[in-house]
């Protein structure tokens, strides 16, 4: 509870309140203003996790987003985050973590005897070594390396926080609050311009929270802290704190990551993160740098950490990162370091300036740095060695539109290139400015441009008074070393690795980061990439513009898969389409099932039925003897008007549609274009211009979509509008041989055979509703379909039950619905599903060869209506008593179970009560002309192989008696 | 993306359904099986400008022609395709 780290005074901390937290157990304390990783230096918890591969010990490296080594997992069970950067890490009173990648207690990780055994691990050590005996592979090797693969591990558990998804507007879109970003908002306040700026820390300031420069007379820090308190109170500008823009996209759009609630004990019902899509009509890229390393031998201890990130450590978060430190630097930021830790009475061990020759030939200590050796042979003792290799801009988001960056001499750094996205700009140090003074003042100008094109008239253009630091860079990568040096440390890949690349033809930089993997993983590379492409560069002997990048894609930074699922899972993974009668099936004993979105009355138990086969069954007997009915308001329903509607019905259906007379309904099969069938259902005739279409359940989208197509791109002159009425109308199925008994007790309309045959549509009233009935017939029984205003749909339900109740009416669901087609011989999905042609469903009679309809032409091709193709027809298993499974495939008797024996498999299949035996349909290779034969059912996935005869797929009244009586 | 529909302004992308290659527009009417074809399966996959029907799904259900370059997703034109239609002699 000490924090013997804790510098005494300055930091961005609030000392008064302490804040408890526990890693790996124990017990520490910290304040607000800390990031995990802040707090657990300044209480010595300088070793935090295990390398990737090698299982090495390692510590905090960076003070940022770029952190590859602090990777923790935050809280615990279900809540628990793994991966999480502990330098990102807000702290908060109660936050638990736990190191990763270890096999026993961190400090003694079983797995690190992958250290001693690094010679045979070399990059793409798993292609070259496991290669023999090839069965050991699946049994021994694959999942050895899976236990031993991968940093941290996900709960297991469904994820219970909640995520959001939101959409923003703007003229101007800020990405980072540091110098420029800050500038370029004050340039823009006042304006009228609508402004968003986005930055990932909590803190505002960028690099100004880390350094001691000036601003104005003000403290860096504290001037950023202002301002950004001052644009808070602007209503023109929205502050987005914690929020990482993580991607370009088209046209504008920026996606997000808000972490709402990551930084609070508990979330009280709000999302942990918010994922935004940003419209900004501009962009300000105020990105900044990002440090970089230098490879020597053995460099990852823990102590080895960035010479910025040291920096930020003693500044911001007042904790000192180490009691004797040593500089390693290549260029005049480095250098500042040892200034600023003086200040804060830290002792400076020695300054190694690179431009000086000074190099380090080894590093010391077991579980953190305690000594260093320099190539002279002098031996310093240190326990912190801050390194700078220099900074690059974090281009990423001008990249990802493929604009590639272009590498810069002078800062020895790959800046922006020239073809930003359109509307996208870029201020500070991600263009290389690495001054505060320069960064203020690219960000004032930069917004002046911007809010000029977009017509608002900046006044206060001046930026802010700071100083222009040096920031001259001589490059060096890495320093000779017989040890290994380590490039990238997410990834333990070396110098040697990166050579052995290279050696082996790995030579373009996209192939090296596949055969080593560098840059992959979490930090993508951000300390490593540049580095790793320049030691490239020097064993092709080319230049680094020579050898290039791999693509930036995004996201910037891990973006949770729950923040991109949003609400979009579970029960909210799509809307539940419910039908008119959802409620009133609901009370009276339905199970549902789904049927696309929708939720449909699968089945009605009644009491005493042993199991849903009782219930169905009984549904069929019922419509088949007396009278049933069933919702069928999720078929889709297509109003279609206009002086032209009767020709364009003609050419959307492959059958003929001209001379359907008004009060008449026709069967209707539709194709598509490429001639295949796609759809079927009825089309009603109201009036000489009115018209209503059925289509499937599933195809109702896609049919009226196609329809809008003909309409406005074929047949831009053909008088018709359509209008989807699928919600509009409750619409139920009424079947059985009593059922004209019941309609004529509700609907004022003559149903005598003669005055509304078979086939008839009328407009008439129920029960002083307005209504349309159609009798039309699915299960081959004396049928109707009834058709109310949807509101009217629960009451036409009990309405019925009343008035059928001495009819024996009862209500059927979608299985009896599906037993009754099959037995009458209808094609459903099962059958028509695309792939299937007219010829193949017994529809081939239907298509018109008169005229031009969508798909007619194609539907003619040759292989499409050979006689010997499969045809839809029936199967009865031989031995009556055995059941039918649906997808077994036919074979002749006898003849081997191979590919080149099938002749076809089985669509459908249901137990038959009014047959009393399983029955189905499929498709059979010249089926129509087999019909009494006897073929296999062979179904090796359920281990049968059943005889059965080929019937006519019309099993129940195939004259068609029952329902045109 | 954001599409700039000709009567509604701009709509974002997730709006619209994407169908392909506007020459669907073309069909060969009263044409032999090889004319079908050559419409419905030869179409030309270029980097670079194209010409291609989105359908306004959860919009007005307008069916667009937009000129968008597939490299780059510039949007340089946006017509209704039944304007498109008619300027073709499609009428009927």
């Amino acid at each position: 509870m000490t924090q013997p780290f804790r510098l005494g005074t300055g930091g961005l901390i609030d000392r008064d309140r302490p804040l408890i937290f526990r890693f790996n157990g124990r017990t520490f304390q910290g304040h607000p203003g800390d990031t995990l990783a802040s707090a657990l230096l300044a209480n010595d918890q300088r070793l935090v996790g295990r390398s990737f591969k090698y299982h090495r010990p390692r510590g905090i490296f960076s003070a940022g987003s770029e952190e590859p080594n602090a990777l923790v997992t935050l809280r615990r069970g279900a809540h628990a985050n793994p991966n999480t950067r502990a330098t990102m890490a807000e702290l908060f009173d109660g936050l638990e973590a736990t190191s990763q990648n270890h096999r026993g207690p961190l400090e003694w990780d079983l797995l690190s005897v992958n250290n001693i055994l690094s010679p045979f691990l070399s990059a793409g050590f798993y292609y070259k070594t496991f290669m023999w005996p090839r069965a050991f592979w699946e049994k021994l090797y694959e999942p050895a390396i899976r236990a031993a693969a991968g940093l941290g591990r996900l709960s297991g558990e469904p994820d219970p926080d909640s995520y959001d998804h939101g959409f923003l507007h703007c003229d101007l879109l800020i990405v980072g609050a540091g110098p420029a970003g800050l500038s370029a908002a004050l340039t823009a306040a006042g304006t009228g311009a609508k402004v968003i700026l986005a930055d990932e820390d909590f803190t505002p300031g960028g690099r100004l929270a880390a350094e001691t420069h000036e601003i104005d007379g003000q403290l860096g820090s504290q001037w950023a802290a202002a301002t950004w308190a001052a644009l808070a109170e602007n209503p023109n500008i929205r502050l987005l704190p914690r929020t990482t823009v993580f991607g370009t996209y088209d046209h504008g759009i920026m996606g997000a990551l808000e972490r709402n609630t990551d930084h609070l004990a508990e979330a009280h019902g709000k999302p942990r993160q918010t994922l935004w899509r940003l419209y900004a009509k501009r962009t300000l890229l105020c990105t900044g740098a990002t440090e970089r390393s230098i490879a020597f031998a053995d460099n990852d201890r823990p102590g080895i950490m960035l010479a910025g990130a040291v920096r930020a450590y003693a500044n911001r978060y007042a904790t000192a990162p180490g009691r004797r430190v040593t500089v390693l630097t290549n260029n005049d930021d480095g250098l500042r370091t040892a200034v600023d830790l003086k200040a804060h009475g830290i002792e400076i061990a020695v300054i190694l300036d690179t431009r000086e020759g000074k190099a380090i030939a080894a590093t010391h200590g077991r579980k953190a740095l305690s000594a260093i050796t320099l190539t002279d042979g002098t031996k310093i003792e240190t326990d912190c060695l801050a390194v700078s290799g220099g900074w690059n801009p974090n281009v990423h988001l001008s990249c990802h539109h493929r604009n590639l960056p272009v590498w810069n001499e002078t800062l020895a750094a790959f800046a922006p290139g020239p073809s930003l996205p359109p509307g996208m700009y870029c201020a500070g140090s991600v263009t290389g400015a690495f001054s505060t003074a320069r960064a203020l003042a690219e960000g004032a100008s930069k917004a002046t441009e911007i809010l000029i094109d977009l017509g608002y008239a900046p006044a206060n253009t001046t930026p802010p008074k700071a100083s222009d630091e040096p920031s001259d860079i001589t490059p060096l990568w890495h320093m000779p070393s017989r040890k290994r040096a380590w490039v990238d440390l997410q990834n333990d890949v070396t110098t040697k690795d990166v050579k052995l690349s290279h050696q082996e033809g790995y030579r373009s930089v996209e192939h090296l980061k596949r055969y080593t993997t560098l840059g992959m993983a979490t930090d993508q590379g951000r300390t490593s990439n540049v580095l790793g492409l320049a030691i490239l560069a020097e064993a092709a002997g080319k230049t680094i513009p020579e050898t290039g990048t791999t693509v930036f894609r995004p996201p910037y930074t891990p973006v949770p898969i729950g923040a991109f699922a949003g609400h979009a899972r579970g029960e909210q993974f799509r809307p539940t389409r419910l039908p008119p009668s959802h409620d009133w099936a609901a009370v009276n004993g339905a199970s549902f099932t789904t049927a696309g979105q929708w939720l449909r009355a699968e089945w009605y138990a009644r009491p005493g039925e042993n199991g849903w086969r009782d219930s169905v069954d009984r549904e069929v007997t019922t419509v088949r003897k007396k009278v049933g009915f069933c919702d069928v308001s999720t078929l889709g329903k297509i109003d279609i008007q206009g002086r032209d509607a009767t020709e364009f019905i003609n050419r959307v259906y492959a059958n003929p549609f001209a001379k359907l007379a008004v009060g008449k309904v026709r069967y209707g099969l539709m194709l598509r274009e490429d001639g295949f069938a796609y759809d079927d259902g009825t089309t009603a005739r109201f009036a000489e211009t009115h018209y209503v279409m059925t289509t499937t359940t599933a195809n109702a989208g896609l049919v009226f979509r196609n329809l809008e197509f003909y309409r406005q791109c074929l047949w831009p002159n053909l008088d018709v509008h359509l209008a989807s009425v699928t919600d509009a109308w409750a619409q139920f199925s009424v079947a059985g041989p009593n059922a004209r008994d019941l309609l004529s007790r509700l609907v004022d309309l003559d149903l005598s055979n003669d005055a509304f045959p078979f086939m008839a549509c009328a407009e008439t009233t129920c029960c002083g509703v307005p209504a349309r009935l159609f009798r039309i017939s699915f299960s081959g029984e004396l049928a109707y379909e009834i058709a109310v205003p949807a509101r009217y749909g629960a009451s036409l339900a009990e309405t019925l039950v009343t008035a059928g109740k001495d009819l024996g009416i009862a209500p059927y669901g979608t299985e009896a619905l599906s037993v009754l087609r099959i037995e009458k011989g209808h094609p459903v999905g099962n059958e028509l599903n695309g792939q299937t042609t007219a010829a193949q469903l017994g529809l081939a009679r239907m298509v018109s060869q008169e005229k031009d309809a969508i798909g007619t032409t194609l539907s003619q091709r040759e292989e499409m209506i050979r006689d010997d193709d499969f045809r839809l027809v029936g199967f009865r298993p031989v031995d009556r008593g055995t059941l039918l499974n649906a997808g077994a495939h036919f074979l002749n008797t006898g003849a081997p179970a191979d590919m080149a024996h099938d002749l076809g498999w089985m669509t459908s299949v249901a137990w038959s009560p009014t047959f009393g035996c399983s029955i189905g349909l499929g498709f059979l290779k010249n089926g129509t002309n087999r019909i009494g034969d006897t073929v296999r059912a062979y179904d090796p996935v359920r281990a049968k192989d059943t005889p059965v005869e080929v019937v006519s797929p019309h099993f129940y009244d195939p004259e068609g008696a029952r329902q045109r009586g | 993306m954001i599409i700039n529909h000709p009567l509604l302004g701009p709509r974002d992308a997730s709006e619209f359904t994407y169908l392909g290659d506007a020459s669907l527009i073309d069909r060969p009417d009263g044409g032999d099986i090889d004319a079908f074809h050559a419409y419905l399966h030869l179409r030309d996959n270029p980097a670079g400008e194209h010409r291609e029907l989105w359908y306004h799904e959860y919009g007005d259900r307008s069916w667009l022609v937009v000129t968008r370059n597939t490299l780059t997703h510039e949007i340089t034109q946006v017509e209704l395709a039944r304007d498109v239609a008619r300027a073709k002699g499609r009428s009927r």
